[in-house]
């Protein structure tokens, strides 16, 4: 069976880089398997499990990413990973800390940004949830 | 006997200064090859993001997105400026904000206006003693590299950006060349430079975009700026250590040229000071 070259990376590190037989990523339309000759497609992904099989392996490679950007190619899959939690409000409340930061106005964290970063790292929990129950449910 | 005790004051206090300079290089020394190794991991996100890009831009030859058009009347210009947190680090601080002040002076002759972005206590405090208008910034980023203190400051200029606020973004940062040679640099970050991306592939094809084309620009241009001047700040902490380290081994060096120098001024008072008791005792006993 022919094969793909795969390969996830994060700002920060090289996170896994290899050859496989098949993936499933989580899309931000849903989740999508992909083969080796899959047509070019460029993607958002959400924060969750990426499953790669590898040739020769009983056990899939399990990679959980925070979200980014995935580019498939008939014989190569590029994933971009975020490695910090994202999130469009998180981002913002980021942004606005930065601001009084200048401003050196920061006296202490204001309580939206508390609030934005439970709820990305809640968001970011449960994708690691999902991976650990997927993982629990393969061992049965 | 009681022979130059100043002198002596003296010897142990440089001493005492050459042991935390000797400290101080040797804590540069063992950070430097950690910096240094964040650095180089940083490299394959940056390639590949670029790699994307490029695949992109040979599909769509006829794109357009804010980030990637140029402005025709630039009346503001956003800098981000990277410094490091900490001094003793020889020259590096000073050459960086040399080049940023030349570039910010170059811009104000030409009636830009500029918004700083300081990242970097340093840097931070500097554009402030000259009260230049800062709109964002992060200070002790530490010894690494995080994306996560990054983010806040870097949308608050892309979205100036996409709002019209500034028509430009430079960023002003030390390149890591080697351990004995730090470069401070300046590139332009928006409008995205389309040569940049330019490279040759064998291959073109039409892609499938999900959710669509223009939200997966937008998307890949943020995170390629976020990734830059990660790997920005990455070589700038590697900058400092390795500055750090050639700075306090000048300095214990010089310290040990102190010392030496002391140590002999010192031998010498005490050998004229022995050799006047001896005359003196010559001199009593012959009168006796």
């Amino acid at each position: 069976m022919s094969t793909m070259h795969v390969e996830v990376v994060s700002a920060e590190a090289q996170i896994y880089s290899g050859e496989a037989e098949f993936l499933v990523a989580p899309a931000e339309m849903g989740e999508i398997g992909i083969y080796p000759r899959h047509v070019p497609l460029l993607t958002r992904i959400k924060p969750g499990p990426l499953r790669i099989r590898v040739a020769g392996q009983a056990q899939e490679v399990l990679v959980v990413v925070s979200g980014g950007m995935m580019e498939v190619q008939p014989n190569a899959i590029t994933v971009l990973a975020d490695t910090a939690i994202r999130g469009e409000e998180l981002d913002e409340q980021r942004a606005l800390e930065a601001k009084k930061a200048a401003e050196a106005e920061l006296a202490k964290a204001s309580d939206d940004k508390d609030v934005a970063q439970a709820r990305a790292a809640l968001k970011q929990a449960i994708a690691e949830l999902h991976a650990l129950e997927y993982l629990r449910k393969r061992v049965h | 006997m009681a022979v130059g005790k100043e002198i002596r004051t003296k010897i142990k206090s440089v001493q005492n200064t050459q042991k935390i300079t000797r400290a101080m290089q040797m804590v540069a020394t063992s950070k430097m090859r950690k910096t240094q190794e964040r650095m180089r991991q940083a490299r394959p996100y940056a390639e590949k993001i670029r790699e994307v890009m490029a695949h992109l831009a040979e599909t769509n030859t006829d794109i357009s997105h804010p980030f990637l058009d140029a402005r025709d009347d630039v009346k503001r210009v956003g800098i981000i400026l990277i410094s490091s947190d900490k001094g003793l680090c020889g020259g590096l601080n000073a050459n960086v904000l040399r080049q940023f002040f030349n570039e910010a002076q170059s811009l104000m002759d030409k009636g830009v206006e500029i918004d700083v972005c300081a990242l970097g206590q340093k840097g931070y405090t500097a554009a402030q003693r000259l009260k230049m208008n800062i709109v964002a910034s992060a200070t002790h980023l530490g010894d690494t590299p995080q994306m996560d203190k990054l983010i806040g400051p870097v949308s608050v200029m892309l979205k100036a950006y996409q709002e019209g606020r500034i028509d430009a973004l430079h960023i002003v940062y030390s390149k890591f060349i080697n351990t004995m040679k730090q470069e401070p640099k300046s590139e332009q970050l928006l409008p995205l430079k389309p040569e940049e991306l330019e490279q040759e592939y064998p291959y073109s094809w039409e892609y499938l975009y999900e959710p669509d084309i223009s939200s997966v620009i937008e998307f890949l241009v943020k995170r390629y700026i976020e990734s830059v001047i990660y790997q920005s700040v990455a070589e700038n902490m590697a900058s400092e250590q390795a500055a750090r380290m050639v700075a306090m081994k000048a300095a214990t060096d010089n310290a040990a040229n102190v010392i030496e120098t002391l140590k002999l001024t010192y031998n010498k008072a005490r050998q004229a000071a022995i050799t006047t008791e001896l005359s003196e005792i010559v001199a009593g006993a012959a009168a006796v």
